[in-house]
């Protein structure tokens, strides 16, 4: 899979229903061993959820082959089942909770979300027809991101949670407007980077044998960058900093192909990383945390409890897993959000948290795919920003839980609890089944065999 | 762009990579020393949220495990925990398990391999593995008698039927409640589990079989006597037993209990000696009859040997090489010589059941989850220490001991009992072990019983085998021979 392919021209109808099928069985049959395991056995509830999920997948499949068929016909199951995956473990962590004296209805209100999300992804598909319009609100896109990013900060709606000022409460909800601002940045990189990218990467003083770009072409870029930055440092969101880091240095390698820049840009969060573990206590806390996560002295003080319970858990869960509902996934604080991941490979085992990889590996690489079959720059560096924003995104999380990198607070794309998340990706999906219907629509055009034409500008 | 965008779907491949190598590396390279860690308690839950087979006594579950809605699933509950802690002892998060939960845990547990097949069948029928149920040879009855006739006294009583080593009665004092290490949190488990530790009256120490041993005092003159009967001796032969015996090698002397003769002269017989629990006479037998005579007739009752009922047994010891006033000390019980309740009930046992003596057991029967009978105990001789018609004449001894001896206090009406006291010094200023060790009815023994009470009880200076430990075997006698009668 390390190479992408080009796409041949497929409508996918019929794949993307018999996929939808078995997304639905793992829906299903994932909350069944719940209900049946953990809960107080399978009754009629389960009948009711099969036939919403039914209902949902049905109307999501009838839609999108209407309004895009052409669309990828992987993106829409894939997405189903992990958001069928999360919604029943979010469910089993409720039971465990509840065993330990704690009344949490978690996945209520997630299904709720969930249901929300594919409603909001299908009006998307629905309205948005073409993605191209979307480039006129490049710099609409960039100021709402900023302010969607900054209200958490304003007084009397914003909330801190465990030392992270990114919730806002409205309507007593609670919003996380990173989830979205994430969408409008991409929209607005990708806006800016294909009106701007050549004299970005082609004018400007040549300093040392590496061409800079004129202030005047990169300004507007690195101060929407920069204040995001130092929003996220304010709200101490450490690990969305370090997504929207990535997310910018990746786009800004697709839209110039400067390699150069990549290192710089990795060179200086090298820098960044150091000196916020030596000015900022919380960041230093969290890199003693996760280098020595064992060690009974940092264990004792807190710091690394949540991280070392999701190992034992994963542990315990070995190759093949306890089982859905036969493990004690309970005892991970956030083990329905942050720590999803962890419970994940509890119950479902090394195979099913491997299974469910490869399934956000395959959404992200369809995303890909759509980028390079598509045949404008602004589809290809929002297809591009959206799928590696959701690889970068599980990276820092699932990193952080299985000690790849220092643990910091992001959600699991579909499976983590949480509203925001949960429609933000779903709308990503949409934006993805959209591009993705317009770069092989274009193939449909061609003959076959042919490798797609590239865009050029 | 497209290079681009294909060079980076290579970087993503590289991160989703390492997430899969990351993922191997805590599931299944470090998997196993995860679950190792002490602070892992998913490996406690594991361990203790199976349904665990239940103790029971006289069919009655004295300890169980019964569903509770928490991640440890089962909870182990011991009904009358203080009455039977000795026997069952406890099974927990924090400290472990102990006793027979120790002893039989593979059965409790399920996981033994008698019971493979009942393991297999419940992996067909889909259902949770069972432990089994594990039955015990103690009567309820006899248990709680013993236990109520020793009172506050810090202690032990053995109750075992002659004819088949089954342990009938097994209490030790102070005593604990193993409910309260059973409670599901570590640290307050923990935290209990180290006061009962540090707890100067030792509590979690069994008497009856170990941890410490005791000076047997005149207890272990039955043992001198068995062995002068083997030389040749009888009831009647007449012994010297002066108020006052020179020691040989010292310039000490032994004297009686209260420096009192014997009898009229400084020779009595053998029968006189045992039935006033004479010191000087028996001292003097020892010494006649030369260590290696007395090691031997000790070493067939089981002393020095380790023994299992499953519960580990301390061996009772004896002296090496002792020289001619230590054998002097050795003969009345005192010096090295040391033994577990257990061990001087097996005394009274071999010399009840006409010299042979039985295996001492505590389990009966294991059950499979089903009810089917797993192990059942086959009773067993464990050795011959006397010949019948020694034995005989060892009972004629005894029961002068509790018709008209130190043992008076024991006496029944009509039934026969069979005894010898026991007192043993502790050391200057400290008060004597005083002992108990019986059998009845003497001619035909349904039961064999030894009773220790440390440091006298309450009875200070004062306090005799004969006057604390007697009447308490004398309840626990009463009450196993009505418990014999109703089962036979």
């Amino acid at each position: 899979m390390a190479t992408v392919h080009e796409v041949t021209a497929r409508a996918g109808r019929l794949s993307e229903a018999s996929l939808l099928v078995i997304a639905v069985g793992i829906t299903v049959g994932a909350r069944a061993f719940v209900d049946a395991n953990a809960g107080s056995g399978i009754d009629q509830s389960l009948a009711v959820y099969t036939a919403a999920v039914a209902a949902l997948a049905i109307g999501a499949h009838v839609l999108v082959r209407m309004r895009a068929p052409a669309a990828d016909p992987v993106l829409l199951p894939a997405a189903f089942a992990l958001t069928g995956l999360g919604l029943a473990m979010i469910r089993r962590v409720d039971f465990a909770y509840a065993a330990r004296g704690r009344d949490t209805d978690f996945g209520t209100t997630q299904t709720m979300w969930a249901v929300v999300g594919v409603v909001a992804a299908m009006a998307v598909v629905g309205l948005v027809r073409d993605h191209r319009l979307l480039r006129r609100y490049t710099y609409t896109a960039g100021v709402l991101g900023l302010l969607a990013l900054m209200l958490p900060l304003v007084p009397g709606i914003g909330r801190e949670v465990n030392g992270a000022r990114i919730w806002i409460t409205v309507a007593g909800r609670s919003l996380q407007p990173g989830e979205f601002a994430k969408i409008l940045f991409v929209i607005f990189f990708a806006g800016y980077l294909v009106s701007n990218r050549d004299t970005l990467a082609l004018a400007g003083p040549k300093v040392l044998g590496v061409r800079l770009p004129r202030p005047r072409d990169l300004g507007p870029l690195l101060v929407v960058w920069a204040a995001a930055l130092l929003v996220q440092i304010a709200q101490r969101d450490l690990g969305a900093s370090l997504l929207f880091f990535g997310l910018f240095v990746a786009m800004l390698y697709v839209a110039t192909q400067r390699v150069s820049w990549v290192l710089a840009g990795v060179g200086l969060f090298a820098v960044g990383a150091v000196v916020a573990g030596t000015v900022f206590s919380h960041v230093g806390s969290r890199y003693e945390a996760w280098l020595h996560a064992l060690d009974p002295s940092v264990y004792d003080s807190g710091r690394s409890y949540q991280l070392v319970q999701g190992l034992f858990g994963m542990a315990s869960g070995g190759l093949f897993g306890t089982g859905l509902g036969e493990g004690s996934p309970g005892l991970v604080p956030y083990a329905e959000s942050d720590f999803v991941v962890a419970s994940l490979g509890e119950e479902l085992g090394l195979t099913g948290l491997m299974a469910i990889l490869a399934l956000y590996l395959v959404v992200v690489q369809r995303a890909l795919r759509a980028a390079i079959g598509v045949r404008d720059g602004f589809g290809k560096l929002i297809a591009v920003g959206l799928g590696f924003s959701m690889a970068l995104q599980l990276f820092v999380v699932v990193g952080g839980v299985t000690r790849v990198i220092p643990l910091t607070g992001l959600t699991t794309p579909f499976l983590a609890y949480g509203g925001s998340s949960m429609i933000a990706n779903w709308i990503m999906v949409a934006f993805l089944l959209r591009i993705s219907d317009v770069a092989r629509s274009s193939d449909l055009d061609a003959p076959a065999g042919a490798p797609a034409a590239e865009a050029r500008t | 762009m497209n290079e681009p965008i294909r060079r980076l779907s290579v970087v993503v491949l590289a991160l989703f990579l390492t997430l899969m190598s990351s993922a191997s590396w805590v599931q299944f390279v470090k998997a196993d020393q995860l679950g190792q860690d002490q602070r892992n308690v998913r490996t406690l839950y594991r361990q203790f949220g199976s349904f665990r087979g239940p103790i029971v006594v006289d069919g009655d579950a004295i300890v169980r495990s019964v569903p509770v809605d928490d991640p440890f699933n089962y909870q182990r509950i011991y009904a009358n925990g203080p009455l039977y802690a000795p026997v069952t002892g406890y099974y927990s998060i924090g400290p472990g398990r102990s006793a027979l939960e120790q002893t039989e845990n593979e059965l409790l547990n399920g996981s033994a391999d008698a019971l493979f097949w009942t393991r297999l069948s419940e992996l067909f029928a889909g259902t949770e593995q069972e432990g089994a149920s594990v039955e015990l040879t103690l009567s309820a009855q006899v248990q709680q008698v013993a236990f109520d006739a020793l009172g506050d006294h810090r202690g032990a009583v053995v109750a075992l039927d002659p004819r088949t080593g089954a342990i009938l009665a097994m209490v030790s004092k102070p005593t604990y409640d193993p409910s309260t290490l059973a409670v599901h949190s570590t640290s307050e488990a923990n935290r209990i589990y180290q006061s009962l530790l540090a707890d100067a009256d030792s509590p979690l120490i069994n008497r009856a079989i170990g941890g410490d041993t005791y000076a047997p005092g005149s207890a272990f003159k039955l043992v001198v006597a068995a062995a002068a009967l083997k030389a040749g001796y009888s009831p009647d032969t007449v012994i010297y037993a002066p108020q006052e015996l020179d020691l040989p090698l010292t310039t000490a002397t032994m004297h009686n209990y209260g420096g009192e003769a014997c009898g009229p002269t400084d020779y009595i017989t053998l029968l006189e000696a045992m039935q006033v629990s004479c010191n000087t006479a028996f001292a003097s037998l020892a010494m006649d009859l030369g260590w290696p005579a007395i090691q031997s007739a000790a070493a067939d009752f089981g002393w020095g040997s380790p023994l299992s009922i499953p519960l580990g047994v301390t061996p009772s010891r004896l002296p090496d090489s002792p020289n001619a006033p230590q054998v002097a000390q050795s003969g009345i019980g005192q010096f090295d010589v040391r033994a577990t309740p257990l061990q001087l009930a097996m005394v009274a046992s071999a010399i009840g059941n006409g010299g042979v003596l039985m295996t001492p057991y505590l389990v009966a029967t294991v059950r499979d989850p089903d009810l089917r009978v797993v192990e059942r105990t086959k009773p067993s001789v464990l050795s011959t220490p006397l010949s019948a018609d020694d034995a005989a004449a060892l009972t004629v001894m005894m029961q002068a001991v509790v018709t008209s001896g130190t043992g008076t206090a024991a006496r029944l009406d009509g039934v026969s009992v069979a005894g010898k006291t026991g007192t043993a010094e502790t050391g200057l200023g400290t008060a004597p072990h005083t002992w108990f060790v019986a059998f009845a009815p003497a001619e035909n023994p349904v039961v064999a019983v030894a009773v220790l009470v440390e440091n006298g009880g309450d009875m200070g200076d004062e306090a005799t085998g004969g006057r604390v430990a007697a009447p308490i075997a004398r309840e626990v006698i009463e009450a196993a021979i009505a418990v014999q009668q109703e089962r036979n």
